[in-house]
């Protein structure tokens, strides 16, 4: 049974366990040689004699039923072993019904039963599977095969299906409404306000490694490769579509080549790759080609958005209004959750948030990093900015002087609150004192400079976790738990954590992750990853003290006789009294020697359960303390973006020239690989600031850019310095005081390259991204 | 079929080749070698880039029978500074472009060296070029990196490029 919900809404105390010498050091990532030398393997690199491989059919209709499939053609293609089709195909179960009480039914990115139905719900959706000996013979013969469509009606434009919306499900992971007092009336009276419209297009996560799935079939029992974030949903989700036993089935993903959500849900990829591995009873590659991937895994969802702000010549604020619209699949996806921040950022005196859906016969969205936040605080930031120019403040001060000291909608407390620090650190690093606030006052050559802000917030969750720590007699310690390497450097802060939890030196401790052979860990999402598993891992840690302690208590011979775990510290490989300088005679003893003397070869906690039923019980458990939690605090990273804008001010072009981003994420469990993945999210919104979107064609749905050609990524030359610090203070009210860094970086980029832009131009852009046209 | 024979990292393999396979694919489906990868298959992001008689190209974009009897080196043939430098940076995050990043600076730091100049390089005439944070990341802005590790990346690669003879940085 896991007992992480005990850890979820303790006191406010300093942690129990203070940052030892590992943890917050800036440590090589563990498997950098693995990755730089090529020997990482990624999960269509595994080599299977047998393999073979598999290639989509994509149907080109956006709403429509399948009348005729002609294969022949394709059939003949020298090596092709199966056409799969909804004629031939064997039956999937449906996915199952979500719910909260097993948050691996979320796992289905679409309720389509593919190749189970003729029915077609967008323009993409997978119509056949061809097998064949080769790559090449797969992708040739998937072009032979011929599908013929009674089209239906369909909704695929966005910007024209404003007029038919609804209300979105609120829920843990959807977006609600949020009320105080009455927003719109006091936005009408107040001595300033802006009101505007904001809108943000399709995204998609683009991970350099497009989704791909290894599976084989021995008899019922499945192994499968994937490109995942979500090692313990895929394997609960194949087990009911394909009606085996999920103890039958591993899931195999030592390295992810990126996920950003877009490997969280399980897509039409890994289905269809087990599906054809049981027809061909071979092994099945299914390598989904980037526009395999923009066809069949969801993106993020566009938005239009209206942020409304009234406020006294005080600056501060009277009203708070921020409503959203974002698309959702007819078959699946949820709302744009673009409010979260709104309801805790500023101390409005009413505020108003509501977020609404239009469905669309298109492929269902998904999280991409930061979902809500991301678009969101580009338009909440945005409209700050608008309303610090009609005021005449300095943007960094509106936003301090809004600084709410409870969150405003519901009076939870916020377990830190370092806003007006964060700004401060901030500014003095960027220099921004030195800034002109009018419009166009600042140059650089031909250039037009501008200095933009934003705020950063992100609400990470917590999720069970289970671990197994394995401390040896030779005094090294095995981790094992089957999480995530995304690119986080997941292995690596588990062993810091486990090294300085023990007492032992890092190089002493192996973590082995990715496979569900080992104890089940959490999606790797939602910014919970490390500190989801620092809670077991700590936990795991605690038991193996206690129980070296125990065995040492028993021999009276052992300085530790009497002792109790209050005095002692994990140091040095063992335990020593804590209350004696290190080196001591006497202060304490190695676990090789509690070992040696107990005869025992090892200690092993595991914490979680295999069994089923407790681990449901567990799940519920964990999940109402979350909740429960979750109505107490309003626990936040948060940070200040800070940027510089070159403007050429005869063809518009944009360039980021400089960054200084400062974050509150509570405790760093590696200095380096955070400020990686801070950064990370700094160069994702630079691209959704200034040339990411998917680009659809209203009249068909299709995808109409679909490569890395014309979808555009930030590059090299699109990145300057990124200057990136963080307070790095325990959060009291999380597992080793870590908040989770994975996406609040994201959140605010998009606002603070348009706020520069403005500055720089006296142009505002509204519209994302902001391309040189819109500036012209 | 034809057969052809692929010198990759110094080892000569008599492979038979379908004419369509790409350098790429026959790396990775016929020689095991799948420390290349494969992002776009379109040659947009760089992360299949190996070397070719120490030339940087997109593996993906090449015909594999059209390769036979020349040098190719992947990741697995490269054993270089610049790879510990990328650790020693946090020039990576997933691991993913690593490789094809790692191959492409090392055909791009041979580049500078012949002097070859890129769009950002103020004097043609200089004989030698000087590897800036701008000059670098032009240069290198065909390999995309989508956890965003660019800084780490041109950290790596100054660092290895100021420490040879003949290239200041």
């Amino acid at each position: 049974m896991t007992q992480a919900p005990e850890r979820v809404s303790p006191p406010v105390e300093p942690p129990v366990v203070d940052s030892g010498p590992v943890v917050g050091r800036p440590v090589d990532r563990v498997d950098g040689t693995a990755k730089t030398s090529g020997q990482a393997r990624y999960s269509a690199e595994f080599p299977y004699p047998d393999i073979t491989h598999a290639a989509l059919v994509h149907a080109d209709v956006a709403r429509g039923r399948i009348t005729t499939i002609d294969s022949a053609d394709a059939e003949a293609v020298d090596g092709v072993l199966a056409v799969i089709t909804h004629r031939n195909a064997p039956k999937m179960a449906e996915a199952p019904k979500v719910s909260l009480l097993d948050l691996s039914t979320m796992a289905a990115g679409t309720r389509v039963n593919y190749l189970n139905t003729d029915e077609v719900h967008w323009n993409g959706q997978p119509v056949a599977v061809v097998v064949a000996e080769t790559l090449d013979a797969a992708h040739a013969a998937a072009r032979l095969v011929r599908v013929q469509y009674e089209a239906l009606p369909a909704v695929t434009d966005f910007a024209a299906a404003q007029g038919d919306t609804k209300p979105a499900k609120g829920g843990m992971m959807g977006a609600g409404e949020a009320k105080k007092g009455d927003a719109e009336a006091a936005l009408a009276t107040a001595p300033v306000s802006v009101d505007a419209t904001y809108t943000t297009p399709p995204q998609n996560h683009n991970a350099i490694e497009p989704h791909a799935t290894t599976a084989f079939w021995d008899g019922d029992e499945l192994t499968v490769h994937d490109a995942t974030q979500s090692i313990d949903w895929v394997r609960k989700h194949l087990a009911i579509r394909f009606k085996v036993p999920a103890a039958g089935i591993r899931v195999v993903a030592t390295y992810v080549g990126g996920g950003f959500g877009g490997k969280g849900s399980v897509w039409a990829g890994t289905l269809l790759a087990v599906l054809a591995a049981r027809v061909t009873k071979r092994p099945v590659r299914m390598a989904l080609t980037r526009e395999a991937v923009f066809r069949t895994v969801g993106g993020r969802a566009p938005t239009v958005q209206r942020v409304a702000l009234g406020a006294g010549h005080d600056g501060l604020l009277t009203a708070l209004v921020h409503t959203g619209v974002s698309a959702v699949g007819r078959t699946g996806g949820n709302a744009e959750p673009v409010g979260s921040q709104s309801q805790h950022l500023y101390a409005a005196r009413s505020v108003l948030i509501q977020h609404r859906t239009t469905e669309l016969d298109m492929l269902p969205n998904t999280f991409m990093r930061a979902p809500g936040e991301a678009v969101g605080s580009f338009a909440l930031e945005s409209a700050v900015d608008e309303l610090a120019v009609e005021l005449a403040i300095d943007p960094v001060e509106l936003r301090t002087r809004n600084e709410p000291e409870r969150s405003p909608t519901d009076g939870k407390r916020f377990s830190r609150q370092n806003l007006a620090r964060v700004y401060a650190d901030g500014a003095e690093r960027f220099g921004w004192a030195a800034r002109d606030p009018k419009p166009r006052s600042m140059r650089d050559g031909r250039r037009l400079l501008g200095w933009g802000v934003a705020t950063a917030f992100h609400m990470p969750i917590q999720l069970p976790a289970d671990v197994s720590v394995r401390l040896s007699a030779d005094g090294t310690v095995l981790v094992r738990s089957s999480f995530h390497e995304i690119g986080v450097g997941a292995a690596t802060a588990q062993a810091q954590i486990t090294a300085d939890a023990l007492g032992v030196p890092l190089d002493a401790v192996t973590v082995e992750h990715g496979d569900s052979d080992q104890p089940p860990a959490p999606m790797a999402g939602g910014s919970g990853q490390t500190a989801s598993l620092a809670a077991a891992v700590l936990q795991a840690c605690d038991r193996i003290k206690r129980e070296a302690l125990a065995l040492a208590g028993k021999a009276p011979g052992s300085p530790l006789h009497g002792l109790r775990p209050a005095d002692l510290r994990a140091t040095g490989g063992g335990l020593f009294r804590a209350d004696v300088p290190a080196g001591a005679e006497h202060a304490g003893e190695t676990y090789a020697d509690i070992l040696a003397r107990a005869g025992r070869d090892h200690l092993e906690a595991r914490t979680g359960s295999d069994n089923r039923f407790r681990s449901a019980v567990g799940q519920a458990r964990f999940m109402a303390g979350f909740l429960n939690d979750r109505r107490k605090w309003v626990r936040a990273a948060i940070g200040a973006h800070f940027c510089e804008v070159a403007v050429d001010e005869d063809t518009g072009e944009v360039r980021v020239t400089r960054w200084v981003g400062v974050f509150d994420v509570g405790r760093v469990v590696n200095a380096k690989t955070a400020a990686s993945q801070l950064r990370g999210g700094v160069v994702m919104g630079i691209g959704a600031a200034l040339g990411e979107e998917t680009l659809l064609d209203p009249r068909t749905g299709r995808i109409m850019n679909p490569g890395l050609g014309e979808y555009h990524l930030p590059v090299h030359a699109d990145v300057p310095r990124i200057d990136v610090s963080y307070l790095d203070e325990p959060d009291p009210t999380a597992p080793l005081g870590i908040l989770g860094i994975g996406e609040v970086s994201i959140v605010g980029v998009a606002a603070a390259v348009a706020n520069a832009v403005h500055h720089a131009t006296g142009v505002r852009v509204r519209d994302l991204p902001v391309t040189l046209d819109r500036l012209l | 079929m034809i057969e052809v024979e692929l010198r990759v990292n110094g080892t000569a393999h008599r492979v038979e080749l379908d004419p369509r396979v790409s350098l790429l694919d026959a790396l990775r489906e016929q020689l095991g070698l799948t420390g290349t990868k494969k992002g776009c298959n379109q040659g947009a992001c760089g992360a299949c880039t190996v070397l070719v008689d120490g030339d940087r190209i997109a593996a993906c974009l090449a015909l594999a029978v059209q390769y036979g009897g020349r040098e190719i080196t992947t990741i697995e043939g490269v054993a270089h500074p610049l790879q510990r430098a990328f650790v020693r940076t946090d020039g990576l995050q997933c691991g993913y472009c690593t490789p094809g990043q790692i191959c492409s600076a090392l055909g791009m730091l041979a580049e500078a060296d012949a002097g070859m100049p890129s769009a950002v390089t103020e004097h043609l005439a200089e004989p030698r070029v000087t590897l800036s944070s701008a000059e670098v990341r032009e240069r290198m802005s065909g390999n995309l990196c989508r956890c965003g590790a660019y800084n780490g990346i041109t950290d790596a690669i100054r660092e290895v490029a100021g420490a040879r003879p003949g290239v200041s940085s």
